[in-house]
């Protein structure tokens, strides 16, 4: 929608599409400089730390998932590892393995779905992969087909593609048999490749000249690149326990969203995900995924937001073949959970979801019993910095006209794959310009 | 293939939820750009940043209605659809979200927010149904992706879902899953959850949990009672029936029974009465 009166130019999107859920935009421009960026979250609260207080520490990571269909591993996963953190277990090399590769099958479904589905439609100037089907359906079933490896992951390894069953606090409820994860390698190889021609495919896209200010997070993980696990570190030198980052996170709750905003304490906010996991851990790719990425002009930081789908594209080649090597090596864990006993501890845990890090908090009592509980997902991480980024592309875009420039605004949300159902769909954008 | 004007529309629409049965809808990788040649999608905010106007002749609905402004979207929605299905456990049932009906008013804005006079959200979670007429549930914690491609096809055909209201457990004598609850005494829901997920749990050692809801015949106290025999703590029964579908009566009544608190809003709330058009 757009309206126009003199000096005052406006501009509002009644629902940006292709995030995860619901949100709005609003971005004032006076005299040719932006001067007000909002980015309001009004996706329903669901409550989840509070309705946690109560139940049983082997609960968490079933309610959890459910804040998200789109990364419940994660969920599962940083619950998981916060109440081994609580109780002082470490669970076995071959259970982590197992978590890996169950954590390279979400990545995998999740970065193809926003690469193909939701962002790459962008780029090409379609509404919808619908529509980038109708011009070019080789890619989007080549998207669909790796889409379907990773969901098979899931399937294999936690029982269901949405909100995965197989999973407790310890490890799992079953280990899959050796030929069941076997029968993933062909598949997988199919995957790896089909992941190569998409970082060929995104890296001829154009891309807007931006370049980002930004502060990285991400975990680090010694010898490879972090995903189920790691230490919380920062591209200005910060390296920490999961519970001293927990201890630096101040969350504000804001008017304009049903999101708290993260930043961390006394300093700048900062940005999660795979420009941050890119930048600080590149050095830890997988052979191929690396050979993508200088393949595809990437050095070795990536500081334009509208390339994190190219960072995306080659994560999924690692996914794909950090996935294969796990399953190439797999040995059944036997026992395929570690013992948990609870006692009256608080625990944290931190994993990298798709979309950024995501940090789970418990204190729970001798019982078990879970007496409070702190879930900091990506998006609330990245809010500020999303917000911060709209600034510079609203101030670098100023001459492109009213419907470019609102597509211009989603796209650039759409660059960190935000997941509103996480942080607390349809983001509505208005642009007011005077 | 017809003309895509002349297609039959499909809306995907989303409430308080956590996007898991609409993605179930993307992860038909097969089936989906097939769908796409046989319906008009016009509303899926998820998919796409197209939209057209209604109305629509199948809408999708996940999430449940937890805002005061959602209380009006769903009369809206339902006006513009002229087969309203739902999808999921939050839209059939409330959802996890649910459990703050058993809260007392106000107690989990407080907890979670440093503001809850900014947030605008009620005091309960309730299912789509308790809002306006409803064609069809779908039900599960996720839905089943293959119930959903039956659900948009016999809708689109004009016939009724074939999909199965018995239990889990009859899924696991089907598959000769051994029986979890007689061999290990371990605290399963799947005599009285319905079926539509392939019975997981058990085929991986776990007792069932209850993601599809109670089955259309559920005895809910007898489970109970036998599951009180064999050693579980009635705390323990009573947040095994409270999960996903808390707010499903025969769930709700059972959780109670064992000692849980009872809702502190009960039965449907007052709304505005929905139009008369597409019935």
């Amino acid at each position: 929608m757009s309206h126009g009166s003199g000096s005052t130019r406006s501009i509002s999107v009644d629902g940006l599409a292709r995030v995860e859920g619901e949100g709005s935009l609003k971005v004032e421009v006076h005299d040719g400089h932006v001067t007000d960026v909002a980015l309001e979250i009004f996706e329903p609260p669901r409550y989840f730390e509070a309705l946690l207080v109560g139940r049983h520490f082997t609960e968490a990571p079933d309610i959890t998932a459910r804040i998200c269909g789109i990364c419940p591993v994660a969920y599962q996963m940083s619950a998981c590892a916060a109440m081994e953190d609580a109780c002082a277990v470490t669970v076995d090399e071959r259970i982590n393995r197992l978590r890996r590769l169950l954590y390279c099958g979400e990545w995998i479904q999740s970065h193809t779905l926003h690469i193909y589905l939701l962002h790459a439609p962008d780029f090409l100037g379609y509404a919808d992969a619908v529509e980038l089907a109708e011009h070019d359906r080789a890619a989007v079933e080549r998207g669909l087909q790796i889409k379907r490896i990773g969901n098979l992951i899931m399937e294999t390894v936690g029982g269901r593609a949405v909100h995965p069953v197989n999973v407790r606090v310890g490890g799992f409820y079953r280990a899959p048999d050796a030929e069941s994860i076997a029968s993933l390698a062909e598949p997988l190889r199919r995957a790896r490749d089909a992941a190569l021609a998409t970082v060929d495919w995104v890296a001829g896209f154009d891309f807007p000249d931006v370049s980002g200010d930004y502060r990285f997070v991400a975990l680090r993980d010694v010898g490879r690149y972090a995903v189920e696990g790691g230490r919380p570190s920062s591209s200005d030198g910060l390296d920490m326990s999961p519970a001293q980052l927990a201890g630096l996170i101040v969350e504000e709750h804001v008017v304009r969203s049903t999101a708290l905003h993260a930043r961390l304490s006394g300093r700048d906010p900062y940005l999660t995900g795979p420009l941050a996991r890119y930048g600080l851990n590149g050095s830890s790719l997988t052979p191929l995924a690396a050979d993508a990425a200088s393949r595809a002009g990437l050095g070795p930081v990536c500081t334009n937001p509208f390339r994190s789908i190219v960072v995306r594209a080659v994560e999924l080649v690692f996914a794909c073949e950090e996935a294969l090597s796990l399953v190439e090596s797999y040995t059944p864990p036997d026992p395929p959970a570690a013992v948990v006993t609870p006692r009256a501890a608080t625990g944290t845990g931190a994993t990298e979801a798709p979309r950024g890090l995501l940090l789970h908090q418990y204190e729970i009592d001798a019982s078990g019993t879970i007496q409070r509980a702190r879930i900091v997902p990506p998006t609330s991480q990245n809010q500020l910095t999303i917000e911060a980024d709209l600034r510079l592309v609203v101030q670098n875009a100023l001459d492109l006209s009213d419907d470019e420039l609102q597509w211009r605004c989603e796209q650039a949300v759409r660059n960190h794959d935000p997941c509103i159902s996480c942080a607390a769909h349809f983001l509505d954008i208005t642009v007011v310009s005077s | 293939m017809s003309n895509h004007n002349e297609l039959p529309t499909l809306a995907v629409w989303k409430f308080a939820s956590c996007d898991g049965c609409q993605l179930s809808l993307l992860d038909c990788e097969d089936e989906l750009l097939t769908l796409a040649g046989v319906v008009r999608i016009s509303h899926f905010t998820e998919m796409s940043r197209a939209t057209t106007a209604g109305p629509y002749d199948v809408s999708l609905v996940e999430g449940s209605i937890t805002t005061p402004a959602d209380v009006h979207r769903i009369q809206e929605v339902r006006e513009a659809s002229r087969r309203l299905i739902t999808i999921g456990a939050c839209a059939t049932a409330g959802g996890i979200q649910g459990l703050r009906n058993f809260a007392a008013s106000g107690a989990y804005a407080a907890t979670v927010y440093a503001h809850p006079e900014y947030i605008a959200s009620l005091d309960t979670s309730t299912p789509i149904s308790a809002h306006v007429d409803v064609d069809f549930e779908l039900h599960g914690c996720p839905i089943d992706r293959h119930q959903l491609l039956e659900v948009i096809t016999a809708s689109l055909s004009g016939r009724r879902p074939v999909i199965p209201g018995h239990s889990v457990c009859q899924e696991c004598k089907a598959r000769g899953t051994v029986c979890l609850l007689v061999s290990q005494k371990t605290a399963c829901l799947g005599p009285v959850t319905r079926t539509g997920c392939g019975a997981l749990c058990p085929a991986v050692g776990r007792g069932c949990f209850g993601c599809f809801g109670p089955a259309d015949t559920a005895n809910t106290s007898s489970l109970a009672a036998t599951l009180r025999h064999q050693g579980t703590p009635a705390i323990e029964l009573s947040h095994l029936f409270r999960t996903f579908n808390a707010c499903a009566p025969a769930f709700l009544e059972e959780s109670v029974s064992q000692g849980g608190p009872v809702p502190v809003t009960r039965g449907r709330p007052p709304t505005p009465t929905s139009g008369e058009e597409g019935r």
